[in-house]
């Protein structure tokens, strides 16, 4: 018997600070149907997201090259203007959680003194990880450390005083194992506790004000201490809907990466043409799988996927690992850690950059992209989480998921590195990036299956993701109610597929980083205040032990 | 021929009970059986409470109603789903087993369009349980 089949409810949970308040939950809420289909779903965040979302995949279908242009403008006017702020800001997170773990309220346990873990160990980190990183450790695992490999070595290059390389820092021109250690460290910055900081502030606000506070499973919830009553009115709306925005771009770029990759792969596979038919094709069949795994519900469908996921992705890493070259590999899972150490400080600098490419191109980036996705991993590792103690929860999202994608990093990236080396094999420096997990694998006995694997891996991260994004979305808009009819969340997976086509076709992967960062940006802002929250939130708590 | 009847209720929705409450009360004293009221709750803060032992004791005070009202001997039960969406048949058939009863007496709408497509909790119980099962409609 598996440890979600929880017998009756837990006896009587221990202490814990219920905040009283006048809202019961569900009250603005709509109860319906439209013909067959019944509906419950909060008013006005449902109504105002899923209106906004179904005119904009109009408007980007209806004019793709007024989107394309508009979307190219604003990926760089955002990152310029505020490269400071999303790398300031991700800082905090990390300062945030790190000191949560020595503090005396490491000890409070997320619902109430007595709780008890709902999943094991195992299942709880397959969720974690599918949900967190997925489509995105595939598509970058090989590309990013090459990429920054690359340019490292290529040194700086300047056009009338402005850097016009991608290196990141200072770059180590001519230097290849300075360039390795830079490139190694410059990527698992990106993947390591930055990210997991930013999910971790998020599910923990999450986890503390609906299970030991008694609010509404969404994202004001956690803006109690700071608004008081007014955030069941029109502040909490707002935050909601941003949330909701988020947490649907941050999704469809991800699977626009995912498609995109998918492609290409299928192409090199089976000589399939890469280009939008195809991509709207995969989007389509993949996004019908997530509608059987959303209709079978958490336990049923997506922590099933997760586990599938995981014990895929495992054997791909060791094999990566056994047919590579081993021990250089290993060597470099050290060397890489304390390389990512020594530049810590540098690389996360908001201020007075000089790499800018690096620093806006990717850095900030990824910020906002980790930002757009963490109300949806946020949230869903809320829900899993409950019966943990914070100490035991930062130390999990944060921790063992850096280490994750130090590992998967050092073995992906590392092998295409050490090919370029050790033997001068070039292709994978030269492919796309879509194609260079692929080009990597070609230089690895068994071909064929490896990247057959790959894809299939692309494949079920992005329906882990659809559908656990669509959950999440649901939630949110029903009010906080995780019993919201199934139709809604049907609803939610179809327009993230939606939205991915409608951005694909105007104007490919620039469109989906745009909406991507313009997004992140306000919930930027949202994110910092929750720190805020939390620690209000903390004060009131019995410190366990 | 009965002796433990399981009636699984909705408290959000006390209303769409029916005749599903009165049809199991009227055959409890027929039989002198034991009524238990099953709910479904969540560890989330729902619309009915902000905790599992706040939906607890509301249930139970539910049960003790009932059976004051009908003068039969009731008992609650409360189980929790993760995603009462889509894991509430799996909650109840569990529960079948767990109260060892041996008669569900459950209301259920009249089928329509999408049952076809998502069979009723009533349709999926009284396909699936060990006991035996009373649909009742309207």
């Amino acid at each position: 018997m598996s440890d979600t089949d929880s017998q009756g409810i837990p006896a009587p949970e221990g202490h814990a600070q219920i905040i009283e308040t006048e809202y019961e939950i569900g009250q603005d809420n709509i109860e319906t149907s439209i013909g067959p289909f019944g509906l419950d779903i909060h008013n006005p965040v449902f109504l105002i997201s899923g209106l906004a979302i179904i005119a904009f995949v109009f408007y980007a279908l209806a004019l793709p090259e007024q989107a394309e242009a508009f979307f190219g403008w604003l990926r760089p006017a955002i990152t310029a203007q505020f490269d400071w702020f999303f790398l300031g800001a991700a800082d905090i997170f990390v300062l945030f959680c790190l000191f949560l773990i020595v503090s005396p309220w490491g000890g409070v346990r997320l619902g109430g003194a007595d709780a008890r873990p709902d999943y094991s160990y195992i299942g709880w980190f397959a969720m974690l990880f599918a949900a967190g990183m997925g489509i995105g450790l595939m598509f970058y695992g090989v590309s990013e450390p090459m990429s920054h490999f690359s340019t490292a070595l290529g040194g700086v290059t300047e056009e009338g005083g402005v850097r016009t390389d991608w290196a990141p820092l200072g770059a180590a021109a001519g230097n290849e194992a300075e360039a390795i250690r830079l490139g190694m460290a410059a990527t698992i910055f990106h993947w390591g506790l930055h990210p997991w900081a930013i999910y971790a502030v998020v599910a923990l606000a999450l986890a503390l004000f609906s299970y030991n506070k008694g609010l509404p499973l969404t994202i004001r919830s956690a803006f109690y201490p700071i608004f008081g009553d007014r955030v069941w009115g029109w502040v909490g709306h707002v935050i909601d809907t941003l949330a909701v925005f988020a947490t649907l771009f941050g999704l469809a770029t991800s699977l626009g990466f995912g498609a995109t990759q998918a492609n290409a792969g299928l192409n090199m596979l089976f000589g399939i043409p890469v280009g939008p038919t195809t991509e709207v094709i995969l989007i389509t069949a993949i996004t019908s799988v997530a509608l059987i795994s959303v209709v079978r519900g958490l336990d049923g469908g997506v922590k099933v996927l997760s586990e599938i996921n995981m014990g895929l992705a495992f054997l791909l890493l060791a094999f990566v690992l056994l047919a590579g070259p081993t021990l250089a590999i290993l060597t470099g899972f050290g060397s890489s850690l304390v390389a990512y150490i020594e530049y810590l400080p540098a690389l996360a600098n908001p201020v007075g950059r000089e790499d800018l490419n690096f620093s806006q191109g990717w850095t900030a980036f990824y910020w906002a992209w980790w930002i757009s996705w963490s109300p949806f991993v946020g949230m869903f590792i809320a829900r899993v989480s409950r019966g943990r103690s914070v100490r035991e929860f930062i130390i999990a999202v944060l921790l063992v998921p850096s280490l994750v994608c130090v590992l998967w990093m050092t073995v992906f990236g590392g092998t295409a590195i050490q090919q370029y080396v050790q033997t001068g094999y070039e292709a994978v420096m030269n492919a796309p990036l879509e194609l260079k997990l692929f080009e990597m694998l070609k230089e690895l006995p068994l071909t064929a299956i490896t990247s057959f694997v790959g894809i299939i891996l692309v494949v079920v991260f992005f329906v882990t993701s659809s559908d656990s994004g669509s959950l999440v979305i649901d939630t949110i808009t029903a009010g906080g109610k995780v019993d919201a009819p199934v139709p809604q969340r049907v609803f939610w997976a179809i327009f993230e597929g939606a939205v991915a086509i409608a951005l694909l076709l105007g104007g490919g992967l620039s469109s989906l980083q745009a909406m991507v960062i313009s997004t992140g940006l306000p919930f930027t802002l949202v994110l910092l205040l929750m720190c805020w929250a939390i620690i209000r939130g903390l004060q009131a708590e019995k410190r366990g032990a | 021929m009965f002796r433990h009847i399981m009636v699984p209720v909705d408290l959000a929705h006390e209303e769409r009970l029916g005749h599903a409450l009165s049809v199991a009360a009227d055959l409890a004293r027929h039989w002198s059986a034991r009524v238990t009221y099953v709910g479904v709750g969540t560890n989330t803060p729902g619309v009915l409470a902000h905790t599992p032992e706040e939906y607890t004791a509301r249930l139970a005070a539910f049960a003790q109603a009932q059976g004051v009202a009908h003068g039969i001997e009731a008992a609650a039960h409360a189980t929790i789903a993760h995603d009462p969406t889509t894991d509430l048949d799996d909650a109840l058939l569990r529960a079948v087993d767990e109260t060892g009863a041996d008669l569900v007496v459950m209301q259920s709408h009249i089928p329509g369009l999408m049952d076809y497509v998502w069979p009723s909790n009533g349709g999926k119980i009284a396909g699936h349980a060990s006991a035996s099962v009373l649909v009742v409609r309207g």
